[in-house]
């Protein structure tokens, strides 16, 4: 049943619109028994010449969804046929690549070789100095988001007219000792709310890539400043010092590591927890 | 005989036998007295060996020169008096080269990085090439530019002169060799194409092999050496054979050639079909670069220091062939190669494939090394900033020059082998006496990394180029 479906042979496959198909031989015999037309093969010849115009007529003629369709599909066509010609413009017989002439020329025993450009050399001398000045310590996030004052504090109104403002309570998670006792409540300046102090860090080793949950120690370094590493604030980037002894951890003298640095990745007052990274 | 017995008794004689280097003595063991020293056993070596010129010697005991008179030297050393103590001699250049200590002319031309500086075997002319894709030949007696000669597409790696000074042939980053007339600086024909990737070496055949210098050998970074004729203007052979890139290619003197490579291997093959004789193995990292024992010689050809010119290429070939067996003597041709495995290995490949000695003692990849004229040291560049120099004969380790502050790249010896010139990353180059094993002179001047370093073989003048891309002559 698909044979009588089949395009006939001589219609240019270009041409989509479908014909009617003969559903039988009797055209063949016609044409065995008496041959064709005088003019059959000039009319065919001339009309397949016509088809070229025709076609061009109808795809800038036709309008709407029709019109984009047969665009669409001359498009392609185009493109496949820039293809197969620049895939025979290939000579055979290859020529050498010429390639341009770069600068930076060093000599033969120099190739091949990677050499860190001097500027690049001088660079990172210079930023070695700078970090040793500094000293800074090498983090997986070396920079962080600066957190504003008004951000990170909230002004508590105080005094019988609640005029004065100079208390502020924090309004990011904090780290306090476990010997911590707050100042008399009429002097202390910063309230540390209860809810937002945390004990336990969820630390992930870099490379054994699993989490585990650590008490933390203390905050080493908070990014946005050193009152803030004072109060025990711990924001995105800060360093907190985390309690290792259950990673089993030994020293190449045999001592056992019982407490690593790690680096807070996440904003925990959004999260309800502190996840951080080791520093190994 | 009274005195000789007083001197005997008192112990101020030394009884000595005079060796040669390869071991031969000389007259018989004498009693010589403490205060002699190296002058007056200069004039004993040479009435021995009946020389109507005096030539200059130099004496070793034990591998260590001997600068001071024989009493002191046995003092410092307590050498026992009791044994026969045997000195070397070793016969110097007769000719002395003047030390160079400044920049005569500094001559700008190219556009580019100096990439590499050669000049011809008799000292006359200087050609270097560079990044700008041109070589150029410079004129020694008014130090400025003379021909210009392009026609390469990309950087030019490599020169080499033909030893009879006649053709100049410059090797570039896209594979292809183009030979020059040095005397009108235009090309002589079209470009030797046949590589495929770049050149990392070119070599000519030694004069004594054959007169007029038609053949010569290049090296690739795409694992093979192709010998070209210069004549016929088209490949010969092409040594296929090596796994990784070709860093270094050298003719040697025997008719043999010998590729150091990047697969950790040297080849040597034969030049008349192109033949592998033998594999020298043993390296852990590339080869990066192979000296000859008579490298000075086969590069120089015919010419020597005194400066004569010859006409007919068979006259060239006959005293190429005497000065060539005069410096290779009775000992086979001694092989160094440098590596990336911070060792070199002496070879000598005419009689084993195992190495003769293994050098050690850098602390970074060897650069370059080089046979001194006389063959009687090498020296060897590398990037941990110091020039070792070792024996020539055994490998051993003589002396480091420390000094520069940055990896050194290339070295180059005067023609007496007194001096040794080096260049390095940090832009100076550095002159260093063998006889004290010290820094003789400090020439800073360039603006960048040195690239390419060559004294002339008549010893007056020294070019350099580098990254600044400016060609410095230096004289003394």
């Amino acid at each position: 049943m698909l044979a009588g479906f089949l395009l006939p042979p001589s219609l240019p496959s270009k041409d989509q619109s479908f014909v009617a198909m003969p559903q039988g031989d009797y055209i063949e015999l016609h044409r065995k028994r008496h041959g064709y037309r005088h003019d059959f093969f000039e009319k065919k010849r001339k009309k397949e010449a016509r088809q070229v115009h025709e076609r061009s007529a109808k795809a800038q003629k036709a309008l709407g969804i029709k019109g984009k369709m047969i665009a669409k599909k001359n498009y392609a066509e185009k493109a496949l046929m820039k293809k197969t010609l620049a895939m025979h413009e290939e000579s055979s017989s290859r020529r050498k690549v010429d390639d341009e002439v770069q600068d930076g020329a060093i000599p033969a025993y120099l190739m091949d070789r990677e050499n860190t450009t001097r500027a690049k050399v001088l660079s990172n001398t210079i930023k070695q100095k700078r970090k040793e000045k500094a000293g800074k310590w090498e983090v997986p996030i070396p920079k962080v988001r600066p957190v504003a004052e008004d951000e990170m504090f909230k002004v508590i109104r105080s005094g019988k007219r609640k005029t004065k403002q100079w208390k502020r309570m924090v309004t990011k998670c904090t780290f306090v000792g476990p010997g911590f006792t707050r100042k008399p409540p009429k002097y202390e300046r910063f309230i540390r709310p209860s809810g937002l102090r945390f004990t336990k860090a969820h630390v992930t080793h870099p490379e054994l890539k699993c989490t585990f949950n650590l008490d933390i120690i203390g905050v080493k370094k908070n990014p946005n400043g050193p009152m803030y590493t004072s109060l025990g604030v711990m924001t995105k980037g800060t360093i907190i010092e985390v309690n290792v002894s259950e990673l089993g951890l030994v020293t190449p003298a045999g001592k056992v590591v019982w407490g690593k640095y790690a680096q807070v990745t996440n904003n925990p007052e959004n999260d309800g927890c502190i996840n951080a990274v080791l520093l190994v | 005989m009274e005195v000789e017995r007083e001197q005997a008794e008192t112990g101020k004689s030394v009884m000595c036998v005079l060796t040669d280097p390869e071991g031969t003595t000389l007259g018989g063991t004498m009693y010589l007295p403490q205060n002699v020293g190296p002058l007056q056993l200069q004039q004993i070596v040479n009435t021995l060996l009946k020389n109507e010129e005096k030539l200059p010697y130099a004496f070793y005991i034990s591998n260590q020169e001997l600068l001071v008179p024989l009493g002191n030297y046995l003092e410092k050393n307590k050498v026992s008096m009791e044994k026969t103590l045997s000195i070397v001699y070793q016969p110097q250049a007769v000719f002395r080269i003047r030390p160079i200590n400044r920049c005569s002319a500094t001559i700008a031309g190219h556009t580019e990085a100096v990439l590499s500086v050669a000049f011809s075997p008799d000292g006359r002319q200087l050609a270097s090439g560079s990044g700008d894709t041109t070589v150029r030949l410079w004129d020694l007696n008014t130090q400025t530019p003379m021909f210009t000669c392009t026609g390469h597409k990309n950087w030019v790696l490599c020169i080499a002169w033909s030893p009879d000074g006649k053709h100049l042939v410059s090797g570039s980053k896209s594979g292809e060799l183009l030979c020059w007339d040095p005397q009108t600086g235009k090309p002589a024909g079209n470009p030797l194409t046949g590589h495929k990737k770049w050149i990392t070496g070119i070599s000519w055949e030694p004069a004594h092999l054959n007169a007029p210098c038609r053949r010569f050998v290049s090296a690739s970074k795409d694992g093979d050496a192709r010998i070209w004729d210069i004549s016929l203007k088209k490949c010969v052979i092409c040594l296929s054979g090596h796994t990784l890139a070709v860093t270094c290619v050298k003719w040697g003197g025997d008719g043999v050639i010998y590729t150091g490579s990047q697969d950790c291997t040297i080849k040597v093959w034969e030049t008349s079909e192109g033949k592998l004789i033998r594999e020298l193995k043993g390296h852990g990292h590339w080869v990066n670069s192979l000296a000859l024992s008579t490298e000075y010689v086969l590069r120089t050809g015919a010419f020597d220091h005194t400066g004569k010119q010859y006409s007919s290429p068979e006259e060239m070939k006959k005293v190429a062939l005497e000065r060539y067996n005069k410096m290779k003597g009775n000992a086979p041709e001694r092989l160094v190669s440098g590596s990336d495995d911070f060792t070199m290995f002496l070879w000598e490949p005419a009689v084993s494939k195992h190495h003769k000695f293994r050098m050690t003692g850098h602390q970074q990849l060897v650069n370059h090394v080089y046979f001194s004229p006389d063959g009687l040291w090498v020296a060897s560049a590398s990037f941990d900033k110091s020039v070792k120099l070792w024996n020539g004969a055994t490998g051993e380790f003589v002396a480091a020059f420390r000094g520069h502050v940055g990896p050194v790249y290339q070295i180059s010896w005067s023609a007496d082998s007194r001096l040794l010139l080096s260049g390095s990353k940090d832009s100076t180059l550095k002159v260093w006496d063998i006889r004290t094993k010290k820094l003789k002179q400090d020439l800073p001047g360039h603006a960048d990394e040195v690239f390419a370093v060559d004294w002339s073989p008549d010893g007056e003048k020294v070019a350099s180029g580098g990254k600044d891309r400016v060609l410095k002559l230096w004289m003394g």
